[in-house]
């Protein structure tokens, strides 16, 4: 290729090089000049007169607002902003820079797999006269899923323990079968699969274990699977997903939407075995108290996983954050506005079908409670 | 052998032998030799054969799974409003564009001006310039993700830690960018022969004039073809475009402002933040890398043609 | 040579190439500005419960050496020997072919290879591993139990050896191009087969650019960063050679990139500065090759 430019100088007399230069650039540039028609038009569903018909037609046309926060919400915030009337950007930064940046200011609202600790209640928020708004918005069944062909699981939370703490290491170990009488185990490795990356799922499956199993369980509620801990490790929900499906015998927890064709066991609630169906779920969260030392409108649940029978305790409560009063009160409006369309049965069932999460309309007081939070915004 | 050890330490002595390649009464007198020869003949052309293997397989899986979306729809929507099937990767199409269009705007000015400095005016034997030679090299080993935290470190300095932006993006591909041109262009001007200059310096003219006028028209095609090349290779980096540019699920035409989508990082959220309907987001996945592969196997087969064509036209 | 006068023209562009200085200069500093306040963090504020910044940087670092050099391993003779059927044996069409091959292996983006790592390869490989672990446990790097899910250090190295291949092939085969026709003749006149004519003109000639495409593949595979991520079952803190295990030390590009996008305050710092670190790391690595090149040259 190299001899070959040695030989292109131009010798050509009455005609210089520059020209030269502009000509060749010029054909070779020129099948690039269809890229811009391209560019022109808009993305086909982005229809901008859908956009400014449906502002300019409703009487209070809604600001457009910026959140940020946890990734979990990814799924379920796309179901939520695909029917609301006005525009919401969701930046999926992680749950503790979405608080973050709803404390300076640099969100509107923020998504957030934790509720914010009370002694960070204390100091003031830049968007927000007075307190802020804190509801369960998203609430996710987390899925103990395995590989196994033609098994259905039952589990309590001392074997799950086990499990992943490598003291259970075959599929044909006395403890399961005990558990899983009349269902033949095989003898096979197991390869328990946990995530490598900080996350709120492993944080609530963490917490779970810690209280329904706290003698197998020491490291308490961690949101990074305990270094000292062995064990297989996949990146996000997506990695766990793959490892689980494309090895035999293994078992992880994700996010239940996820879990597809894997298996996914029972959990033990009282004396009952539970799968992570909705209400379920749900009753979970609505059998917990709130926490206290905090206002009207901030409704952080703890999580209690152990005394409500029959109630699937493995889930996940995701929060929406915004202020009880906005400084700028046409933000206010926007805010309020998406958070009753989150809350309401059909942002709620959107985020079902969509994100696969468990609609609080399962559980009719804790409905009421959080609209009532909501209701309170301004 | 150590006969022919010695012999070979001055090779330039044997140019007066006469060639004769293969000869078969010397093959003959050494078929063990011969054997081994083939062998290993064998074994080299494995090598090239495992090549093959990785290649094949990837290439495999990409076309099988990615030709799924590959409709009007993929290429004419974003991922606004989508939930589940449907959608597409215009937004992304899009950002890769404006990105990678910013990072040639930047890096190719700059690295041709570098070029002709490092070729055409830096004495021989410059400090200087042998310096830069070396920092050259040694940017072209930056590691992307190092490009992605300089760019983010350099903008949330200035703009606070939550800004991102496709200029950002192109600022750390540029990073990237901008060895691969210097070296290319580098030694394609050091091809254009001496006498050339010397010509137009003989009619009186500049010196920036014979390097306009004479020395980067006769480069040209090298130089289009080293940036091709370029491009080829930062059109596919995911990491950097990850922590600076992040994802977007609609059309950002402003590359100063907010998240912008690109491909490779459509690839990377597509398959990571999935939503019930699994599928939808595989297939869009594997049609995008389909589309990126695509563009770097014609960007790279423009890089060998360019020359040839830009020659053959005149 | 014409007198070399301070024209706007030439001073333009001097400029462009000190930029390259500024550039490197600029990527330092801005790296040590926000990588510092991480140096004196402790226990609480670094990402991973990290007690400080070097407990955290050891195994990353450790895990990225060894991962890089195992790929090298694999990738140094793959390369060589097809570097040498291109130069050597191969027809022209069939040089044509493979060298569009390792054009388009170079060219194919590390996410794409992380979606092929996991969903192909590593559960291809999990069958070979426990064969491996079975029958070679004695061997330290096999030793401990063998994954099921094939997502080990091995596959990871295995996936970069794929990726720094073409890098490393090219730079052998260009410096195999420049062995001195005369020497070939050479040793052919002699009545030495194909095989020790390459033994005992080209490879000598060539042994420095073999050293420093190696290197180069090194500094590539250090750096690399999607793949791996996507690929490895890692394990924090963990410092160990066994490759065919779930616990895998991580890399710090892996690293990075998987926590990177969720971090805030201190940990972007430390994140941060382990990028700093990396950079330092590469940057070692791809002069020394570039050291032993320009040795050759003088």
């Amino acid at each position: 290729m190299n001899k070959q430019q040695t030989q292109t100088h131009p010798h050509e007399p009455r005609k210089t090089g520059a020209q030269t230069l502009a000509g060749n650039l010029a054909k070779f540039i020129a099948p690039l000049a269809i890229v811009p028609l391209f560019l022109t038009g808009c993305a086909a569903n982005e229809n901008p007169s859908v956009l400014s018909e449906s502002q300019s037609a409703g009487s209070a046309a809604l600001q457009t607002i910026s959140g940020s926060g946890a990734s979990s919400q990814t799924a379920a915030q796309e179901a939520w902003r695909a029917g609301y009337s006005g525009t919401v950007n969701y930046d999926p930064v992680g749950s503790g820079a979405g608080r973050e940046a709803f404390s300076s200011g640099g969100a509107a609202f923020a998504g957030s797999d934790v509720p914010f600790k009370t002694e960070d209640l204390k100091s003031s928020f830049a968007n927000c006269e007075g307190g802020i708004v804190e509801v369960p918005a998203y609430i996710s069944p987390i899925a103990v899923a395995y590989n196994l062909e033609g098994v259905q699981l039952k589990l309590d939370a001392e074997s799950i323990a086990k499990i992943f703490t490598g003291k259970i290491t075959n599929w044909n170990d006395e403890a399961l079968a005990e558990l899983n009488k009349g269902t033949a185990l095989p003898d096979l490795k197991i390869t328990a699969v946990h995530r490598s990356d900080k996350s709120g799922t492993t944080g609530n499956f963490t917490d779970y274990l810690a209280q329904a199993a706290p003698k197998e369980w020491s490291a308490g509620e961690v949101e990074e699977w305990p270094a000292d801990l062995n064990g297989e490790a996949a990146e996000k929900t997506q990695g766990v997903r793959e490892t689980l499906a494309n090895t035999k015998g293994a078992i992880g927890y994700l996010d239940a939407s996820q879990a597809g064709d894997l298996g996914v066991a029972s959990v033990k609630s009282g004396d009952v075995f539970v799968t992570p169906t909705a209400e379920a779920s749900v009753k979970t969260v609505g059998g917990s108290s709130l926490e206290t030392g905090r206002g009207s409108a901030d409704l952080a649940v703890d999580l209690n996983r152990t005394s409500v029978s029959g109630a699937y305790p493995l889930v996940m409560v995701s929060y929406l954050i915004g202020c009880e009063q906005y400084k700028d009160a046409a933000t206010g409006t926007a805010v309020k506005a998406y958070f009753e369309h989150v809350i309401s049965e059909s942002g709620q069932k959107a985020a079902a079908e969509h994100a696969g999460s468990a609609p609080l309309q399962a559980d009719a007081a804790l409905a009421e409670k959080v609209a009532k939070a909501v209701e309170a915004m301004k | 052998m150590t006969q022919l050890d010695n012999q070979l330490a001055i090779p330039e002595l044997q140019l007066d032998v006469p060639v004769v390649h293969e000869d078969q009464s010397v093959l003959k007198a050494q078929s063990r030799a011969l054997i081994k020869d083939k062998v290993i003949a064998a074994l080299f052309a494995l090598a090239a054969v495992a090549i093959a293997i990785p290649l094949i397989s990837l290439l495999w899986t990409v076309v099988s799974r990615g030709l799924a979306r590959i409709d009007a729809e993929f290429f004419t929507s974003s991922m606004k409003g989508v939930v589940g099937a449907g959608g597409g990767a215009l937004h992304a199409i899009v950002g890769t564009l404006e990105i990678t269009g910013l990072t040639l705007l930047v890096s190719v000015p700059i690295g041709i001006a570098a070029a002709v400095f490092l070729t055409e005016y830096a004495a021989p034997g410059s400090r200087f310039a042998s310096c830069v030679r070396f920092l050259v090299d040694v940017m072209t080993g930056i590691p992307s993700i190092v490009a992605g935290l300089f760019a983010y470190s350099l903008f949330s300095l200035v703009l606070g830690p939550a800004y991102r932006s496709g200029i950002a993006a192109a600022l750390a591909l540029s990073l990237l960018m901008l060895p691969v041109v210097i070296r290319s262009t580098e030694e394609v001007l050091l091809l254009v022969p001496h006498d050339l200059r010397e010509a137009g310096w003989a009619l009186g003219a500049e010196k920036h004039t014979v390097i306009w006028k004479v020395v980067l028209p006769a480069a040209l095609p090298g130089v289009i073809s080293g940036v091709l090349n370029g491009v080829a290779r930062i059109i596919g980096e995911t990491a950097p475009l990850l922590l600076v540019s992040g994802f977007a699920d609609a059309m950002n035409y402003n590359p100063l402002e907010g998240r912008m989508a690109s491909l490779p990082v459509y690839i990377y959220t597509q398959w990571q933040m999935k939503g019930l309907d699994a599928q939808a987001y595989d297939d869009r996945a594997w049609s995008a890398a389909l589309v990126l592969i695509a563009v770097v196997a014609v960007l790279a087969l423009a890089a060998r043609l360019a020359p040839r064509l830009l020659k053959g036209k005149k | 040579m014409r007198s070399e006068t301070l024209t706007p023209q030439r001073a333009g562009a001097a400029a462009a190439a000190f930029s390259v200085v500024a550039a490197l200069a600029a990527v330092l500093g801005f790296l040590l500005i926000q990588g510092w306040p991480a140096l004196s963090a402790g226990l609480g504020e670094l990402p991973s419960h990290a007690e400080n910044m070097w407990q955290l940087a050891g195994p990353l670092v450790f895990g990225s050496v060894l991962v890089a050099a195992i790929a090298m391993l694999f990738a140094l003779p793959v390369a060589l020997g097809t570097a040498l059927y291109l130069v050597f044996y191969a027809p022209k069409r069939v040089a044509t072919v493979l060298g569009g091959a390792l054009d388009l292996l170079a060219a194919v983006p590390s996410v794409v290879y992380g979606l092929w790592g996991i969903m192909v390869l590593a559960p291809a490989l999990a069958g070979p591993y426990a064969w491996l672990n079975e029958n070679l446990g004695w061997i330290p790097f096999f030793a401990g139990e063998a994954s099921a899910t094939g997502r080990t250090a091995l596959t990871a190295a295995l996936v970069l050896a794929v990726m720094v291949l073409p890098l490393t092939a090219s730079v052998i085969r260009s410096a195999l191009a420049l062995v001195p026709e005369a020497s070939i003749e050479g040793a052919y006149a002699l009545g030495a087969t194909r095989w020790e004519t390459i033994k005992l003109a080209a490879l000598p000639f060539a042994r420095r650019s073999i050293v420093a495409g190696s290197m180069l593949g090194l500094g590539r595979a250090l750096g690399e960063t999607m793949a791996v991520a996507m690929v490895l079952s890692p394990t924090p803190f963990l410092i160990g050679i066994k490759l065919l295990t779930s616990e895998n030390p991580n890399t710090v590009a892996a690293y990075l990139a998987q926590t990177f996008p969720e971090s805030h305050g201190i940990e972007t710092s430390a994140l941060i500065a382990l990028g700093l670190a990396l950079f330092a790391i590469t940057c070692a690595v791809n002069s020394l090759a570039r050291w032993i090149t320009r040795e050759k040259t003088k």
